[in-house]
């Protein structure tokens, strides 16, 4: 990926950033995260189709804001992630250089934001293709059908929380497992609990879920959580006709108010 | 005693798993529908894998389950009780066909739990525990046990140790007490051995431990800490599906005036592990948890327990959605 | 079978000491007779306090040992477990897990001078040895305490303090920070490191014991280390977050010491050799 390589290599050695997130291939073949300081270095980076983590989890991990400015190697959801963290306040529009990537691999001519906004907003921003087919079927179980596979499925989960720490819209400080006054979720693994857990994340992922599905790919023991947080998504869109991370200006889709919202339910 | 070494033939093999089967819990590998590899108890013989590389979790929760009750209490308005579990009842578990690797971890996990002051949950598990284990035939890229004092055959951990011959049929070794009753409950399915060879993986030797060891007592201050865990995203799952690794939570449930104190796996890696109320965290970026996490299995228990806290199974490798690969690191330590 | 080491004594609240607007001492004793007759300690140990349904949390043990038939403890509210401690009332149950840790080796510094130096709420973790030097005072040569906090409602003690201080045989200095004075404060202004240094006590033949905030004992060392203590002669105790008290669940580890097993008595010699991660 030479033109990535030789921007990358640019942007470190006029200085305009400090640091490129990108990705790099480890010694058993699978692409990882790579964070390039030296411009040597930056033949390092990939891209391919081993390529799927969602980076922007690094943008607000304090080791990696230390380093200084960043540059990140961004397809369509680490793009869409970036919009979502600038409009939650967690990241400033001009402190990263997107590097973007196009669905089929090419670099991307992202000179700002607003540019950025317009490649989003024409791309398809619903639940990707691999996965719509899974939730068809899910949706098409009963109600008591569909706790009972969630209830197995989550019975496996031992609370390691790598669906949390790999997404990039969970980065609360403290997050809400971690209050103990009071302990809202128990700390244990056992199946209620997890369902508890599961169920709470989606829910405050409702409305900001890019639908990158690193949730699903992180977890060790094979959970397919992504699809509790797609189906939110689809559940968001069909009531607000909204999807995640296309402005830097989103509001808030289930806490914000207007005059002319329905209110069939109530009224 | 003495290592006495039996054929037990495939369809020996099969009787001998349903006896113990139909009298006992038995702890045994099956592939699951998602293809991973799991332990469940008394599976059907037939859905008992023995080409199973590793399986997703570890085996430690029959010694150290995620969740163990300590005891229950009431509150009542002038006493409080407090209930003992009695370990009285744990049930004798036959573990099938765990790796080496796994079942050498039982020994490091002992140098935890009974060090000291004895762990009862821990060490009465232990002593109902038997393990037949299973010698490796197949190993991948991840798999280090050689780097780490052990090998795809070792007998450290095991009482019997089934390795698989070419014709389909096994050696038994027998190597303890409790291996031997599980013979002498059976004799007629044990044979005299022929001179087949067993087919044991090979398994390239990475690093060497020792010299690891050495070089990371004066490691703490090295930039190598920093460099090399930037992308560790903080979670909990090299932790969890490690066999070696113990540490724990201690929590109250209660619901009205009643309630029980339990345990539960917890990992370092976690920034609230070392979170102190008043707000300062002696650990408090990832590069520091991911340093404690390498000096404490390679550095702090070889000095303090003389056990290595590692068995070199590579599921933390195989299990990190950022391919924090613990040989490679270790490697790379071994050459700073 | 032999009792779990998780299974904690029950205790009643015998007496409540409202030490300062947010800090209580509980003198606690034995439910159970046979127990209290095979309990003991020694000083600079600790113990898990529980209440059963909110959890355990780690303080010393205050009293001292030469002081049968309770225990004490001191403690601030700060956060969950600590509240519903300080919810509590006299008859009510605690759980007590203990004693933990290593002791002050008191016996090594008979003969000696003593100087303790004090801050805030890190005077509860002292307590249980100055009380037991002085309850054994002969053995001890001169004792000094420079105890400070942040203002006079601060303090803790307040009333043993007056004890000490009316003692011909101890030395007593305390100090409030610069602010934190009453118009009829009769004691010193200022901060410990530099209230320390303007005592000056001797360093010869002398043992120091140090406990208190972090930022407390940065400052406090150099001073120390400038009247002539030698490392091995400066003692501190080190806070860390506990749960198991027995190191085995791992979170007190720092580097190859447990502070719960290999402390939380520590020489400033031992503090050096460990990574700084406490």
């Amino acid at each position: 990926m030479t033109s990535l390589i030789a921007r990358a290599k640019e942007l470190l050695e006029n200085k305009t950033v400090q640091v490129v997130i990108g990705y790099e291939a480890g010694p058993t073949g699978l692409a990882r995260p790579a964070f390039i300081t030296d411009p040597a270095k930056a033949e390092s980076l990939i891209y391919d189709d081993r390529c799927v983590q969602n980076l922007a989890v690094y943008l607000t991990k304090r080791e990696v804001k230390n380093i200084g400015k960043m540059a990140i190697v961004a397809t369509l959801p680490v793009m869409r992630s970036i919009m979502m963290l600038i409009s939650e306040q967690q990241l400033f529009a001009d402190n990263i250089v997107v590097l973007g990537i196009s669905d089929d691999g090419k670099l991307l001519d992202i000179a700002d934001n607003k540019v950025m906004q317009g490649y989003i907003e024409k791309s398809d921003l619903s639940n990707p293709a691999k996965y719509k087919g899974l939730l068809a079927e899910l949706n098409k179980l009963s109600p008591e059908e569909k706790f009972l596979y969630w209830q197995k499925e989550l019975s496996k989960c031992i609370k390691c929380y790598a669906c949390r720490q790999a997404c990039p819209m969970c980065y609360c400080t403290r997050c809400t497992v971690e209050v103990n006054q009071p302990q809202w979720i128990p700390v244990k693994a056992n199946t209620h609990g997890n369902m508890e857990w599961h169920i709470l994340r989606a829910m405050h992922l409702a409305g900001r879920c890019i639908s990158c599905g690193e949730c699903g790919r992180a977890c060790p023991v094979g959970i397919p959580c992504h699809l509790l947080t797609m189906q939110l998504t689809d559940q968001v869109y069909n009531y607000f006709k909204v999807y995640a991370g296309t402005s830097e200006k989103m509001s808030s889709v289930l806490s914000t108010y207007e005059p002319n919202d329905k209110e069939s339910f109530i009224i | 005693m003495e290592t006495i070494r039996k054929l037990i033939r495939k369809q020996s093999l099969e009787k001998l798993y349903n006896n113990l089967s139909t009298t006992r819990k038995v702890y045994a590998p099956v592939i699951a529908s998602d293809k991973q590899v799991e332990y469940k108890y008394n599976p059907a013989f037939t859905d008992v894998t023995f080409d199973h590389i590793r399986s997703t979790l570890s085996v430690k929760n029959v010694v150290f389950p995620k969740v163990e009750n300590l005891f229950y209490y009431t509150n009542k308005q002038t006493e409080s009780t407090i209930t003992d579990i009695d370990l009285n009842k744990i049930q004798e578990v036959v573990l099938w066909g765990a790796h080496p690797c796994d079942n050498a971890a039982f020994d490091t996990l002992r140098s935890i739990f009974c060090w000291d002051i004895t762990d009862e949950f821990f060490a009465k598990r232990l002593e109902k525990l038997v393990v037949i284990g299973l010698s490796c035939h197949l190993s991948d890229e991840y798999c280090f046990c050689t780097s780490v004092g052990l090998a795809p055959n070792s007998t450290k951990g095991s009482d019997i140790l089934l390795s698989r011959l070419k014709n389909g049929d096994y050696h038994a070794d027998i190597l303890t007490e409790k291996g031997n009753a599980i013979v002498s409950a059976s004799p007629e399915l044990f044979e005299s051995v022929t001179n087949e060879e067993a087919e044991i993986t090979s398994v390239k030797q990475k690093f060497n431990h020792e010299q690891v060891t050495a070089k990371l007592s004066g490691a703490f201050e090295n930039p190598f800490w920093v460099a090399n865990s930037l992308r560790c995203i903080g979670c909990g799952a090299c932790t969890y599906v490690c066999p070696t690794c113990a540490c724990f939570d201690i929590q109250d449930e209660a619901r009205g005036k009643e309630g029980k104190r339990y345990r539960s796996w917890d990992s370092c890696g976690f920034g609230l592990f070392t979170l102190h109320t008043s707000g300062h965290n002696p650990r408090n970026v990832q590069s520091q948890r991911w340093r404690q996490r390498i000096m404490h299995k390679f550095s702090y228990m070889p000095e303090r327990n003389n056990s290595l806290g590692c068995v070199g199974c590579g599921r933390c490798s195989s299990g990190c959605p950022v391919d924090m690969n613990i040989a490679e690191q270790l490697e790379a330590l071994q050459n700073i | 079978m032999s009792d779990s080491i998780y299974k904690p004594y029950l205790m009643e609240i015998e007496q409540i000491v409202e030490e300062t607007p947010d800090v209580r001492t509980y003198r606690l004793k034995f439910k159970n007779a046979e127990e209290a007759e095979k309990f003991s300690f020694k000083a600079g140990q600790f113990g898990e306090y529980s209440v059963l349904g909110e959890g355990e949390s780690t303080f010393c043990v205050a009293s001292s040992p030469t002081r049968q038939g309770y225990i004490e403890c001191t403690f601030r509210k700060a956060g969950r477990v600590t509240n519903a401690l300080a919810n509590l009332e006299l008859g009510d149950t605690v759980g007590f897990r203990g004693p933990y840790g290593n002791t002050f080796p008191i016996e090594e510094w008979e003969g000696k001078n003593l100087l303790y130096i004090a801050g805030g709420i890190a005077l509860p973790p002292m307590r249980c040895v100055i009380w037991n030097t002085i309850d054994l005072r002969e053995k001890y040569k001169d004792i000094t305490i420079v105890y400070g906090a942040r203002s006079v409602a601060d303090l803790v003690y307040k009333h043993e303090l007056k004890e000490w201080e009316d003692r011909p045989d101890i030395k007593l200095i305390t100090t409030v920070d610069p602010g934190g004075q009453t118009p009829d404060w009769k004691g010193e202004i200022g901060f410990v490191p530099m209230v320390l240094e303007k005592a000056a006590p001797s360093s010869e033949n002398t043992v120091a014991i140090l406990c208190g905030p972090p930022v407390m004992i940065k400052f406090t060392m150099p001073v120390l280390k400038k009247l002539g203590f030698k490392d091995k002669d400066i003692y501190t105790t080190l806070e860390n977050r506990m749960k198991c008290g027995f190191g085995k669940c791992g979170r007190c580890n720092v580097g190859k010491v447990f502070v719960c097993k290999d402390g939380p008595v520590f020489s400033y010699e031992q503090i050096l050799t460990l990574p700084e991660e406490y």
